[in-house]
């Protein structure tokens, strides 16, 4: 990935952030009889979107292709599901935090010995403890089982005993999800213009180089691997605080293959790629779900006709309009 | 607990294993020979299941229905490959992922198109709908025992062409290295076609022997898909030997999970698998 985007392309993305911004002041003009749906879901694919960039860093970034990536996104859901208490708010400032932590915690537990192995190894071992986690909780008394559980009330945002903002307004919810989503963006992009974003974007070029520099890779994809699931995990939390619900579909392979069709769809290694990605996704199947029944055949003919054209998803094609030079030169000898 | 409800559960736990077997050697081999990860492998176990549902309807015979499915397999098979999955050969893994991902969501809509979203059954030929009494309570259905036959023959027969044959010699020479088969003068195209539509027919088959006794539902591809990726990594990427045994392992895992430890049998699959992959980080027979 470039350091800087083109000027172009940053301008292009930032009037599409502007637009998806004012969505809740014009999209009550553009679409009125469907206002309070699109918000809902376009809230929706903001938190996908913030996944989909979380396991950006993992695959496209640092060549750790994980198929297990949901079990922390719905780790991040179940941590306030089983931290709120039944009839009463839970204190954000709590439950957030520990939420995060907890999902951190898992993240180094199943990264430190899921990276010993790489290529489709990786990709096994990560299904196979994202299936452990989707197990635990479908098989397991704990938290409803397979019927999944509801948050009844949605935790409590307080400063000085004075609500700061209330998650239940759909309007305010949106722009927490707008936040949560550009600012994992420009902090991602800041970590991985710094010293140790650097070492992390060479291991995804090169693992064995960087080692012949003397750099320990381990740590540093243990410590991506971390990051990324605490982000998905932060997701997670956005979702079952959205939803009310947590259920053990959100860690399933599904989810988790289907995030990894948004990174690839949308460009790996940009962050902002699979953004779009997430977006043309999740809007192409409500738009195809409106034209057909058969929706799903579309949806795979576009996903097969996109890899087809476009080798480097639609950020692939967006940085070849913009004119930006291929940042790195070589491919992955393997 | 006595001895002969233990054997019932060995021979299903070895059908099961056998039955996953002709999936994963598949998968296996393509993987290892074309560089493929292919997703929608379990889609032709499915798409062998309702041929089977279908043609059996049709022609009143599960047997024609099951020899007529091979070749209709591995023609879609055939297809697939020479039309997409040629194209991606130089291509990253993950747009192979990604292209094979959205031929799963096209086999899906083709089945729902086709058959319907119910779940069918598929009735146990006569000559074996009989069982064998093992004890006052206790039979076990001949069917089972006949699939498990042909299972394991199928499994020899495969031995057999990959160990002892020109072509199998082609087939362990391209797992090994690529180039330099297609450097003495080996036409690799036709070799990659062959072995992916060979893998799609048996892959097929396997959905029709076992449409009797798991029946014929949407979704069950991507469900012996994923079982199938974790017998083809515990066994080793590539190795045929490693998938048998693989296969097994997990077919008597997960049996006798669900005998003694229901709520975790699905739990212990994917723990035997991190465990194997721990210990030994490229399976057991890379």
């Amino acid at each position: 990935m470039t350091d800087r985007l083109p000027r172009s392309l940053a301008l292009v993305l930032l009037a599409l952030a502007l637009v998806l911004a004012l969505f809740p002041v014009w999209g009550g003009w553009a679409f009125p009889a469907k206002h309070a749906f699109l918000m809902q879901k376009l809230t929706g694919v903001m938190i996908l979107a913030v996944l989909a960039m979380s396991l950006d860093l993992l695959v496209g970034v640092c060549g750790l292709v994980s198929l297990g990536h949901a079990a922390f996104f719905g780790l991040g859901g179940y941590w306030l599901a089983m931290l709120s208490p039944q009839y009463e708010a839970a204190n954000l400032w709590v439950v957030l935090p520990l939420a995060l932590l907890g999902t951190a915690a898992a993240a180094a537990v199943v990264g430190f010995l899921s990276i010993r192995t790489s290529g489709i190894y990786f990709i096994m071992v990560t299904l196979a403890f994202g299936q452990m986690g989707f197990y635990f909780f479908n098989d397991s008394k704990l938290a409803g089982g397979s019927d999944g559980t509801y948050i009844y009330v949605k935790p409590a945002v307080e400063l000085f005993g004075r609500t700061v903002v209330d998650l239940d307004s759909k309007v305010a919810f949106f722009y927490v999800a707008f936040g949560v989503l550009v600012g994992s963006y420009l902090l991602l992009r800041v970590l991985l213009a710094s010293p140790f974003g650097r070492v992390v974007r060479a291991i995804g070029v090169n693992e064995h180089r960087v080692r012949g520099l003397g750099y320990n890779p381990a740590a540093y994809k243990l410590v991506t691997f971390t990051i990324g699931g605490t982000v998905a995990g932060l997701a997670g939390f956005l979702a079952a605080t959205q939803y009310g619900f947590v259920n053990p579909a959100m860690l399933s392979w599904h989810q988790s293959g289907q995030v990894l069709v948004m990174v690839i769809l949308g460009g790996m290694g940009t962050l902002f790629g699979p953004i779009l990605g997430a977006f043309l996704l999740e809007l192409a199947r409500m738009g195809f779900e409106s034209l057909t029944e058969h929706w799903l055949a579309l949806l795979g003919a576009m996903i097969i006709a996109i890899v087809l054209v476009l080798p480097r998803g639609v950020a692939g094609l967006a940085l070849d309009l913009a004119g930006a030079r291929r940042a790195d030169g070589g491919e992955d000898p393997e | 607990m006595d001895v002969w409800f233990f054997l019932i559960q060995v021979l299903n736990g070895v059908q099961y294993g056998l039955l996953l077997f002709l999936v994963a050697s598949g998968l296996t081999l393509i993987f290892g020979i074309m560089g493929i990860i292919n997703l929608a492998h379990g889609s032709f176990y499915m798409l062998g299941a309702y041929l089977a549902y279908w043609l059996a309807a049709k022609t009143g015979s599960l047997p024609a229905a099951v020899l007529l499915s091979l070749p209709i397999a591995a023609a879609v098979g055939y297809a697939i490959e020479a039309v997409l999955v040629r194209t991606l050969y130089r291509r990253d893994h993950l747009d192979q992922v990604l292209l094979t991902y959205g031929l799963i969501l096209i086999f899906n809509e083709a089945q729902k198109v086709l058959w319907g979203n119910d779940v069918h059954g598929v009735a146990v030929p006569q000559a074996l709908a009989w069982s064998i009494q093992l004890t006052d309570r206790l039979a076990y259905p001949a069917y089972r025992l006949a699939l498990s036959g042909v299972c394991a023959a199928l499994a020899v027969a495969m031995w057999f062409v990959i160990a002892r044959t020109r072509f199998g010699m082609w087939v362990r020479a391209g797992a090994s290295n690529r180039e330099m088969v297609s450097a003495l003068g080996i036409d690799v195209k036709l070799l990659f076609g062959v072995v992916f539509a060979v893998g799609a027919a048996i892959a097929g088959l396997a959905g029709a022997l076992s449409a009797p006794v798991n029946s014929v539902y949407p979704g069950m591809g991507e469900s012996v898909l994923i079982i199938c990726f974790v017998v083809v990594v515990i066994g080793g990427v590539g190795s045929v030997k490693g998938a048998f045994l693989g296969a097994l392992l997990i077919g008597l895992a997960d049996t006798f999970g669900k005998v003694f430890v229901p709520e975790f049998a699905s739990f212990s699959v994917y723990a035997v698998m991190a465990a194997v992959l721990l210990w030994k980080p490229r399976g057991l027979f890379a």
